[in-house]
């Protein structure tokens, strides 16, 4: 399959060919990942920037290595420090990026749409590293890279999303990339924080987790978003780790080969016990490495769609 | 021979043909290096690969001991990635330290020079072998880089814009050879 787009803005505008193709060349970066000697030429002399107008620790720096290791130089901008917080517009400061001839502009921001807007006012090639509720397609994509690494398909496999899905864009990510992909879907939490809306997106939903993870062959534990004032959501942690946390006992009931995903950072003792956390079913380290190579081959599929013809031999 | 409406194909090596350039490469490779066991093939994706392990086959029936075969993609080290659709990238297998042995980079057509040049770079990424050299199917010329090859099965006069196509049977046992000119010339 040949690469035709310019921006990586979201999983749900993607076909499945596009999703494997991204999926096929993240499983060649990992190796080079793997070597004594990381680091490949692709991007050589190409600018990326990170503008995280949201704060993040981990993706911005699962980006930052993946645009090195391609080669390319990366300018870090955050909110905090920029003329945003002056005032200025996030079309003028990414044109001035811009104008600086930034190539690749990576953003991550607390309004949904915001990476289409600039891909829109932009020449750069942007990629979503998250916006809003909308969606986090590079986390879809490693959650998705890593459940086909380990269960070697995708189609027919059963995949429950545990928790806080009302306003998770790894949430919608996943969903959208495990549709196209042929799994089939069961969301699963407090009903506050699992609306039945998401039928209409095609997924399973309900509120009993034993119900929710007895076939499951893969269990997605989304974090518990304190921060977002989650208090009048459920009446307090104790009670959501007491329905919906996955401990050892909750585990012998699961299949005996399901795996354990998170999306991180995790909350020890409250989605998930620190024995499942860190036992045999969890992959939730190696998501971290995965993301790495998902966003190095995103990178490299997006900077060659310029048009023009290959050269033969 | 079925042609395209923007291309006149014409066939350039028969199976016997094609069949009796791969023995003069493994003939070639076996004057240029002693029967060692430190020639290392590296064949580059996907055109180098099966006629890789189709001289392996030739090389362990003259030599009498086995001959190591890898896969080398060169994608990521290609000179004009900002000029072209991200190639797609296919696997690298090279599973032996190619450091201080000799590498036979084994591909099926020579043309302007850059893929071996890539796959220089790709090697050196690998490892530091002692030394690397060059086996080709058909060589047609038309340089752009000063890199030649060390074993050449058939050297072929081609124009710009022609284009040579290698097709081998998965097992290298039955191949052919065209040559794609574009019509109205």
């Amino acid at each position: 399959m040949r690469w035709s787009r310019k921006d990586l803005l979201d999983l749900q505008s993607l076909s499945p060919e596009e999703i494997t193709a991204i999926l096929d060349t993240a499983r060649e970066f990992k190796a080079v990942g793997g070597r004594a000697i990381k680091k490949v030429p692709p991007l050589r002399g190409r600018t990326v920037v990170n503008l995280f107008v949201e704060p993040s620790t981990r993706t911005r720096i699962s980006f930052e290595l993946a645009a090195v290791r391609l080669s390319a130089d990366v300018i870090n901008f955050t909110a905090e420090a920029s003329s945003l917080k002056k005032g200025e517009t996030l079309k003028d400061t990414a044109k001035n990026l811009q104008a600086l001839r930034a190539d690749f502009i990576i953003i991550r921001h607390s309004a949904a749409g915001a990476p289409h807007f600039l891909a829109r006012v932009l020449d750069a090639h942007v990629v979503n590293a998250g916006d809003g509720a909308h969606e986090h397609p590079t986390q879809g994509l490693l959650d998705v890279f890593t459940m086909r690494e380990h269960k070697g398909r995708i189609a027919g496999l059963k995949v429950t999303i545990l928790g806080d899905i009302l306003y998770s864009r790894v949430a919608r990510s996943n969903i959208w990339a495990l549709q196209k992909l042929g799994a089939e879907v069961t969301l699963c939490g407090p009903p506050t924080l699992v609306p039945p809306i998401f039928r209409e997106m095609g997924c399973r939903v309900t509120a009993n987790l034993d119900d929710a993870v007895a076939d499951a062959d893969v269990v997605n534990l989304l974090r518990i978003q304190h921060e977002r004032q989650r208090q009048t959501m459920f009446p307090s942690l104790g009670e959501y780790t007491s329905l919906f946390g996955i401990t050892r006992d909750r585990l012998k009931k699961m299949k005996p080969d399901v795996l354990i995903m998170h999306p991180g950072p995790i909350n020890r003792g409250v989605e998930v016990e620190s024995d499942v956390a860190d036992g045999v079913h969890s992959v939730i380290l190696e998501q971290v490495t995965n993301g790495l190579a998902v966003r190095m081959a995103a990178l490299y599929l997006i900077n060659g769609a310029h048009g023009g013809t290959p050269e033969e031999n | 021979m079925t042609d395209s409406p923007a291309h006149k194909t014409d066939l350039l090596m028969d199976d016997a043909a094609v069949q009796a350039a791969i023995r003069e490469v493994a003939r070639q490779i076996a004057v240029g290096n002693p029967p060692s066991g430190e020639v290392l093939l590296v064949g580059i994706q996907t055109g180098g690969v099966l006629l890789a392990r189709r001289l392996a086959e030739l090389l362990q029936r003259q030599w009498r001991m086995t001959v190591r075969v890898g896969e080398l993609d060169i994608s990521m080290h290609r000179d004009d990635l900002d000029q072209r659709p991200a190639p797609e990238v296919h696997a690298t297998v090279i599973p032996f330290d190619i450091t201080e042995r000799t590498v036979v980079l084994v591909d099926d057509v020579l043309n302007s020079g850059r893929t071996a040049r890539a796959a220089l770079d790709a090697l050196t990424d690998l490892g530091r072998p002692r030394r690397v050299q060059l086996a080709i199917l058909v060589d047609r010329g038309l340089r752009e880089l000063p890199i030649q090859p060390d074993f050449v099965g058939k050297v072929v006069k081609t124009q710009p814009g022609e284009r040579v196509v290698v097709q081998m049977s998965s097992d290298g046992a039955a191949g052919k050879v065209l040559l794609e000119k574009p019509v109205g010339r």
